[in-house]
């Protein structure tokens, strides 16, 4: 396999887009899935930087191969952060691979995902042109949305090259509490009612063990120390150490619990689905799950990527749709169809089909 | 040959439901940028979503152009009929199809009035987050067109971080459905890219939107400033603080003015500017958080500060805040409402060179914005009855938006191009950036008949000028922000 181009420049990136019939970006390939397709590979790692940061704008504008870990350092040294909580920090993930994954992390629960929060990109479009969709500032509503549109687009419809984010002060504290539940039912209650109160939690997951829920609160300490007895008089609990939740929050985000060399997916669902999806996962030997933003993210952990068919089947027979981000198989699980506009729009941006396919 | 199409549109829609006399489609021919005026063939008023779906086929079908209304309170001129073309008014698709507290999401037609949405999430606690002032006229499928705003974005986003699925027809005729009940969304995020396409992709039909519970209390202060740069100065001491409000709104002295023979709303004697901050969540965050709010605002040096006491005086203040456009249009027989975005840290640079402009065109200019983002909204004051009035009223407006593109910001936060920036978009985008946009315009809308004319320089012209207050708005029901 011919190795990864890796483009220095923005001119050097247009160069790459046209040198292939079929490319495709690579970040750090901290979701491996995404990568294995066959197409030249853009590596981004040496577009790097944060290219502009104003703290009191509530703005940052960075290359795509820049590390999640170097924004993080750089926004946390101005009292900010990402809001959505971008997972596998720890592991290397670039921003450019997390907007076109579309990944969001606990944090998400509160105020959004990756979406919600970006506000602009350059992007290399099929036709190696560099464009700009969007804005820099924190509101605009000139010209179509594209920059949402690219989270999740798993690089079929551009190369992002710059992104601009909105970020937010980070609030002083947190406070983390852990729930035993029974079952999966009991875990969608009190997904459904927590989420429905005047608490604002921070995150609300279920962890890979099944049996606890991890409600967080963010705010100045005593006013979350005053919050705590309120949520534990409705679901006892108990109030968890600093250091463990840091490390409980940390496993999660960069997907320790996962099985190493099985099927990791990401699935859209609702409170109201996951109790049947959990009785359908227990038919698989060893599946682990994740549950997230409130009920309405899950991560699918599977043994073995021959599982997957079993998992696809699943998901479909509840409407529910997945991506794979690790294991070699389809890379959408569940429910997926394309739309006629979806194929107009890919022909829009890539009219010689230079990315890969919507299904590859 | 309009005679002819107008007999097959026939068909599709009993008489009373198609519009196609002059008297009739007089109250269609404008929208909340009055300065414009064009009349359409016919407005057919479905009042089904398989109605809305015929029409668009049958547009489709004989290359008609359409624009699709709810109320008609863009301020773009977003909705402003193509002449020789129809009207789909969707006023009549106004039902909440579901309310489901549990999942808190409202699945709705594109007829219902955004404040009807929180009036029917209230009583289970949740809300609707988007608040543009014109609320409580303003209809859903205009918001998700438009991606409307309002005072609250700068924490809690604009329509379209609430949307979380949606079925439309598309230009094309052909119909789809995108995201769904989950919050979370898999694959490229078509919702986001349908919210904000001005009506130029095709019409929703169902739109479903995610509903907040609403913050348990409010800490709402008004300061008086002497003049608008203390006030911008307060600003950016209570972004530096770390503090995080959920609004940050300033009024200048022509709005104050205006405010106070509206509503009676009552401001500090002697200030020139007016700050509303408003911090919001659980009792005990707002109560740990207020007591540093008010020193910074103590040592901002206002006339006067004024914490709300209680529900009443907070509504007090927002009603002064959210009438201040209507009010300041009554002191004019006609205005354009500019709605810029500039990096907030420029803020005062700004207003300071939007004051000089419009002194050296001696046209009057009032200013309510949105401080928190940066989002300006100019109010340029004119008489359309003059020769030459509102060319001049436009020129200063392009200056506006020149200004804001050259700090670095965005000729519009929150009502779109429309009609009205059309020629601007191009100061943010280059040849190929217009032609990528027009590119997936013509994916969406190969034939060019959903809302032509809008977003796009060039095109399809409106009609002659107009003037004078939309008839909504004479009648008290429609404020423009």
């Amino acid at each position: 396999m011919t190795p990864p181009l890796q483009p220095a420049s923005l001119a050097e990136l247009t160069d790459a887009v046209r040198s292939a019939p079929r490319v495709l970006a690579v970040g750090a390939g901290t979701k491996s899935r995404l990568a294995a397709v066959d197409a030249v590979k853009i590596s981004t790692t040496r577009l790097t930087g944060v290219i502009e940061y104003e703290p009191a704008e509530f703005t940052f504008t960075a290359f795509a191969g820049t590390p999640l870990r170097e924004i993080a350092a750089t926004l946390a040294r101005s009292g900010q952060y990402l809001p959505f909580d971008p997972p596998l920090v720890e592991s290397g993930a670039t921003l450019g691979g997390t907007v076109a994954t579309g990944l969001n992390g606990p944090g998400r629960f509160h105020f959004g995902g990756a979406r919600d929060f970006i506000l602009g990109v350059r992007f290399v479009d099929g036709a190696g042109r560099l464009l700009r969709a969007g804005g820099k500032v924190v509101k605009n509503s000139a010209g179509f949305d594209l920059p949402k549109f690219f989270c999740g687009s798993l690089g079929r419809f551009g190369i992002l090259a710059e992104i601009t984010f909105k970020v937010f002060p980070r609030t002083e504290s947190t406070l983390t509490l852990a729930v035993p539940v029974a079952d999966a039912d009991a875990a969608a209650q009190i997904f459904t009612a927590a989420a429905n109160t005047r608490w604002e939690l921070d995150a609300l997951d279920l962890l890979p063990d099944g049996k606890t829920i991890c409600l967080r609160l963010a705010g100045p300490t005593p006013a979350l120390l005053a919050i705590a007895p309120e949520i534990f008089s409705r679901w006892p609990g108990q109030i968890l150490p600093a250091t463990d939740a840091e490390s409980i929050w940390s496993e999660l985000r960069e997907f320790r619990w996962a099985h190493p060399d099985g099927l990791l997916a990401k699935a859209a669902i609702t409170p109201a689905t996951w109790p049947a999806l959990d009785r359908s996962l227990r038919s698989l030997d060893n599946a682990r799950a994740h549950v997230s933003a409130g009920g309405n993210l899950a991560f699918i952990s599977l043994p073995s990527p021959a599982q997957a068919s079993i998992l696809d089947q699943s998901l479909r027979e509840r409407e529910l749709t997945a991506v794979t981000l690790r294991g070699a198989c389809p890379l959408w699980l569940g429910a997926h169809s394309h739309p006629k506009i979806a194929l107009a729009v890919k022909a829009a941006l890539d009219p010689e089909n230079r990315f890969p396919g919507l299904d590859d | 040959m309009s005679a002819a199409v107008l007999h097959r549109l026939a068909n599709l829609l009993p008489p009373d439901r198609l519009l196609e006399r002059p008297e009739q489609l007089g109250a269609y021919e404008s929208d909340g940028l009055t300065a414009f005026r064009a009349r359409p063939l016919a407005v057919a008023i479905p009042e089904s979503a398989d109605e809305v779906i015929a029409l668009v086929r049958f547009c489709h079908a004989e290359k008609l152009p359409f624009v699709a209304r709810g109320s008609g309170t863009s301020l773009s001129g977003g909705s402003l009929p193509v002449a020789g073309g129809i009207v789909i008014a969707l006023n009549r698709l106004n039902r909440i199809l579901r309310l489901d507290p549990a999942q808190r999401l409202a699945i709705v037609e594109p007829g219902v009035i955004n404040s009807q949405v929180s009036q029917a999430a209230i009583p289970h606690g949740l809300h609707y987050a988007p608040d543009p002032s014109s609320q409580s006229i303003c209809t859903i499928g205009g918001n998700v067109a438009f991606n409307a705003g309002g005072a609250h974005c700068l924490k809690h986003g604009m329509t379209s971080n609430h949307v979380l699925g949606i079925k439309a027809v598309l230009a094309t005729g052909e119909v789809v459905t995108w995201g769904g009940p989950s919050r979370e969304n898999i694959g490229p995020d078509w919702c986001g890219l349908f919210t904000g396409n001005e009506g130029l992709f095709g019409i929703a039909l169902e739109i479903t939107l995610q509903l907040l519970p609403r913050a348990e209390c409010f800490h709402t202060v008004l300061a008086g400033y002497r003049t608008l740069e203390q006030a911008g100065d307060a600003v950016s001491a209570i972004i530096a603080s770390g503090l995080f409000p959920g609004a940050i709104e300033i009024m200048d002295a022509l709005a104050l003015q205006a405010a106070q023979a509206a509503v009676h709303a009552d401001y500090p004697p002697g200030c020139e500017a007016v700050l509303i901050v408003e911090l919001e969540g659980p009792r005990e965050v707002v109560a740990a958080q207020r007591g540093r709010l008010d020193e910074i605002i103590a040592a901002s040096k206002p006339i006067e500060a004024r914490p709300a006491r209680d529900a009443d005086e907070r509504a007090a203040i927002w009603k002064g805040r959210k009438s201040a456009f209507s009010a300041v249009g009554r002191l004019s027989p006609d205005f354009i409402v500019q709605d810029g975005v500039v990096p907030r840290r420029r803020l005062g640079e700004a207003l300071r060179r939007i004051n000089e402009m419009s002194r050296e065109a001696g046209i009057r200019c009032g200013n309510v914005f949105h401080a928190g983002d940066g989002n300006l909204h100019p109010l340029i004051l004119f008489d359309g009855r003059e020769v030459g009035a509102l060319e001049r009223a436009e020129a200063l407006a392009g200056q506006i938006i020149k200004m804001c593109v050259e700090m670095g910001g965005s000729i519009t936060g929150e009502h779109g191009v429309g009609m009205e920036k059309r020629d601007y978009l191009a100061l943010m985008f280059n040849p190929d950036e217009m032609d990528c946009l027009q590119r997936i315009r013509a994916a969406y809308d190969p034939l060019g008949i959903a809302n032509p004319g809008k977003m796009f320089p060039g095109g399809e012209g409106a009609g002659p000028p107009s003037h004078g207050l939309h008839p909504l708005e004479k009648a008290g029901l429609l404020s423009r922000e």
